[in-house]
């Protein structure tokens, strides 16, 4: 009973959004104001019966109704509660439904909270959101119904995979999808305002926020993805540019510049075709990105259980939206004129060579992820393109972009001059020289990892040196901490998210510094890495809740005295018959030492040691920039959503 | 999304969480270094997108002694890594030979910024041209609107 409600609940909401797309957009073209009042309760009531359905679909894992197939394929009695329960997402159809409850969320909120917004603007919003989920919504019901029925049901369901069975993982898919889908409000913005023919500083002051929420979720959702692959794959790696792995890059990517290009709408009226395009290209690299791992057209670790009517349902909807929307583009863009002039060198001049930067890399990982299947279709070469192209072709853009990100943030707007700036931050150059010197002293001609440290000391100093100069804390101390206080909320947001990129790149500089070594130990017998010793106290089984395991007691010794004890795992579960390694980390701050367990032979057990020096920065740097997002997005400014009168906007102008 | 993942974990199973052997390693450290770097150019052919550094596959595994094979007879990276890509073609390179079907692929960060760059430049000086060269073309509106803006944002960032 309770699944069918929820299978009538998505049949509503599609049908919600059905008349939520008409009435906004007929509303706003025939003027017709009663139409246009009925987008918001719409939007409510879709998000309601969405709601309801997604409710209804937990609620039968929670209960574990394996007459329903989807329960009964990715749950299991046995499974803790906190597992059945994210197991609603665990499967293509759950986080179809997921997918479109945050959307319907996304809905709520525009019609919500977007009191101040032109009532033609937010019908027309509404209208697209409506348009977007109409299609999703069809595509659950067509292709991907989660409540279909199962006769007779099993006695209990085949279980979750176990690598899933993980809190980084449980929560992953979540932080993701609000990103793709805080794409979507941007990329409902872009085209009504396509529609409209006007792009101006209100406009922008509305969809910044958007931008800024979905680029954090992102940031957040990539972060937690890397962070599970680095300590449950055991392999000690954390990015593989894995095609997956790519397609969530992208929208971040082109979120990243999207929100920067829209600070220049906002404050100067300039860049606006560039900030439409990137709300455009945001969102349909985020569809595309759904559709590379629905429809399994990509060979990946992640690739999906592809069916072939669910890719070219996607397929069309990519179509149709990105299609429909780079038409209107086209078409519309030209009555767009950029009303702010500014010199190349400026502060807009350095956000148009974030953008161009920013765009151009994902245009090669765009290109490195889609080109061995275009070589196959259309050459008929099979040819592989791997971690060491991302990196050699992504090297000669990565460098210009870190370059300019300190020196962009202290550039006045419209017109510059290079040398003031560049004596502002002097010493965050000095910095970064001081570190590329003591990394070669420390640790020898490893110039990669080097530069990196040099390029992660650069851009945190050049992110202080950027507060620093604002709060006047040199040349006029006594007042800083009014400064502080008075500084808005968005400058130091991004002034925090440039650090955050600074600590991440220091985390993957440390990474570079890492060292392994394979052991084969009896208990007893211990091996040497990186100045520890490792001793293997012994092995023993245990027992898991569903799962029994194989555990490895290892002792890290630091000069005869034990720093930590790890216990690396292999388990095994038996429902799905699936072993999964657990890797034992012990992080102090400064450098994870990590530990697998591999094959045990005669008494000895295979270990792989890892030395991760500043490993755990690159996850924290995410969470800083993310933190940045968060910041910025607490800004009063954005949350008023007019821009303020002229008088007061004067003072409070800096980006 | 990663969740797709774990089906093909799965499936994949046995090739994941790869500990390796430490009988395969070579006894010297710099050779062995040398081989996984050579290891992590070359793609296990039956993983998805795996290096055979990665992988625990057993073909990956022969791979590997292979590389390590050639590595301790004293060839150089490229003539190892030349010697598995005659036995197994363009599959096996993790990075791909240039070469004209993969010329595109390679030219993709110039193009960009150079497509970039001549996209920007277009739309840039148009405004700037009409505004120098015809300033009896603004409109009584459009210069109150540009006074308006250049003195709002005259109190701007100029610290």
């Amino acid at each position: 009973m309770i699944p069918e409600l929820g299978h009538f609940a998505l049949a509503l909401a599609l049908a919600l959004s059905c008349a939520q797309a008409a009435f906004g957009l007929v509303g706003p073209w025939r003027g017709m104001p009663r139409l246009m009042a009925a987008t918001p309760p719409l939007a409510a009531g879709a998000l309601l019966a969405t709601a309801v359905a997604f409710g209804c679909l937990m609620w039968s894992f929670g209960v574990n109704d394996t007459s329903v197939q989807n329960v009964a394929q990715n749950s299991h009695s046995a499974k803790p509660m906190l597992y059945k329960l994210t197991a609603t997402w665990g499967s293509h159809e759950g986080s179809m439904v997921l997918w479109v409850l945050i959307l319907a969320l996304c809905g709520g909120a525009v019609a919500g909270f977007g009191r101040d917004l032109p009532s033609a603007l937010k019908a027309r919003v509404l209208a697209v959101l409506g348009l977007v989920g109409v299609g999703f919504f069809a595509f659950i019901l067509g292709t991907s119904n989660p409540f279909d029925r199962l006769w007779p049901p099993p006695p209990d369901g085949q279980g979750l995979n176990p690598v899933l069975q993980d809190p980084g993982l449980a929560f992953h898919p979540p932080l993701l999808y609000l990103g793709y889908v805080g794409c979507a409000v941007t990329f409902a913005f872009a085209v009504a305002a396509l529609i409209e023919g006007r792009v101006d500083a209100a406009w922008g002051r509305w969809v910044r926020p958007w931008a800024l929420a979905a680029w954090s979720f992102l940031t957040l959702g990539i972060a937690l993805g890397s962070w599970w692959a680095y300590y449950e794959l055991g392999w000690g790696g954390y990015w593989f540019w894995d095609p997956v792995e790519n397609a969530s890059l992208l929208p971040w990517l082109a979120g990243c510049a999207l929100l920067h290009s829209a600070v220049v709408v906002e404050k100067r009226e300039a860049l606006k075709t560039w900030t439409v395009f990137l709300a455009l290209l945001a969102f349909g690299l985020s569809l595309l990105g759904t559709f590379l791992v629905r429809s399994g057209v990509l060979n990946s670790v992640h690739s999906f259980a592809s069916d072939p009517t669910r890719g070219v349902f996607i397929l069309a909807l990519l179509m149709l939206y990105v299609g429909g929307g780079f038409a209107l583009f086209a078409w519309r863009a030209a009555a767009m004129t950029p009303a702010g002039v500014f010199a190349p060198l400026s502060r807009e001049g350095g956000l148009v060579l974030n953008n161009l930067l920013l765009c151009s890399i994902a245009a090669v990982v765009l290109a490195g992820t889609l080109y061995p299947m275009f070589a196959d279709l259309l050459l008929g070469q099979k040819i592989s393109v791997g971690p060491p192209f991302f990196n050699t072709a992504l090297l000669p853009l990565a460098v210009p972009l870190i370059g300019a990100m300190a020196v962009g943030a202290v550039l006045p707007w419209k017109r510059a001059r290079l040398f003031p700036a560049l004596q502002r931050l002097w010493w965050a150059a000095l910095g970064g020289f001081a570190a590329l010197l003591l990394c070669l002293a420390l640790e020898g001609a490893r110039i990669g990892p080097a530069l990196g440290f040099a390029a992660g000391v650069w851009v945190v100093l050049g992110a202080l040196a950027d507060v620093s100069d604002r709060l006047a804390l040199f040349s006029r101390p006594r007042a800083a901490l009014a400064r502080a206080l008075a500084l808005p909320r968005s400058a130091w947001g991004g002034a925090v998210a440039h650090a955050g990129m600074g600590v991440l790149i220091l985390g993957l500089a440390g990474m570079g510094l890492a060292t392994d070594r394979l052991a084969l130990l009896k208990p007893g017998e211990s091996a040497e890495l990186a100045g520890y010793t490792w001793r293997l106290d012994g092995l023993e089984s245990a027992q898991g809740p569903n799962f029994t395991a194989r555990r490895a007691n290892v002792t890290v010794l630091d000069g005869g005295r034990p720093v930590v004890a790890l216990a690396p795992e292999k388990r095994s579960f038996p429902v799905g018959r699936a072993t999964t390694t657990e890797a034992a980390i012990h992080t102090t701050v400064l450098s994870d030492l990590y530990a697998v367990l591999g094959d045990e032979r005669d008494g000895a057990a295979v270990l792989r040691l890892h030395h991760n020096p500043l490993a755990p920065w690159i996850w924290i740097g995410a969470a800083i920039m993310a933190l940045g997002g968060a910041l910025s997005l607490s800004d009063r400014r954005v949350r008023v959503a007019a821009p303020a009168p002229k008088a007061a906007r004067g003072g409070e102008a800096r980006a | 999304m990663i969740r797709v993942l774990a089906l093909l974990l799965a499936l994949a199973g046995p090739a994941f969480g790869a500990v390796g052997d430490p009988a395969l390693q070579l006894p010297d450290a710099a050779q062995e270094e040398r081989a996984r770097g050579i290891g992590r150019e070359l793609r296990c052919l039956v993983c998805q997108n795996q290096s055979i550094e990665d992988s625990d596959a057993d073909l990956a595994r022969d791979l590997r002694r292979i590389v390590r094979e050639q590595v301790s007879a004293g060839r150089s990276d490229a003539e190892v890594v030349g010697f598995v890509h005659r036995r197994y073609g363009d599959f096996v390179l993790l990075r791909p030979r240039f070469s004209a079907a993969t010329a595109l692929l390679w030219a993709t960060p110039a193009v960009a910024l150079l497509a970039g760059g001549l996209r920007r430049r277009a739309p840039r000086r148009r405004p700037a041209a009409s505004a120098a060269s015809v300033p009896g073309a603004l409109t009584e509106a459009e210069r109150a609107r540009l006074a308006r803006l250049e003195g709002g944002a005259g109190g701007d960032r100029a610290a």
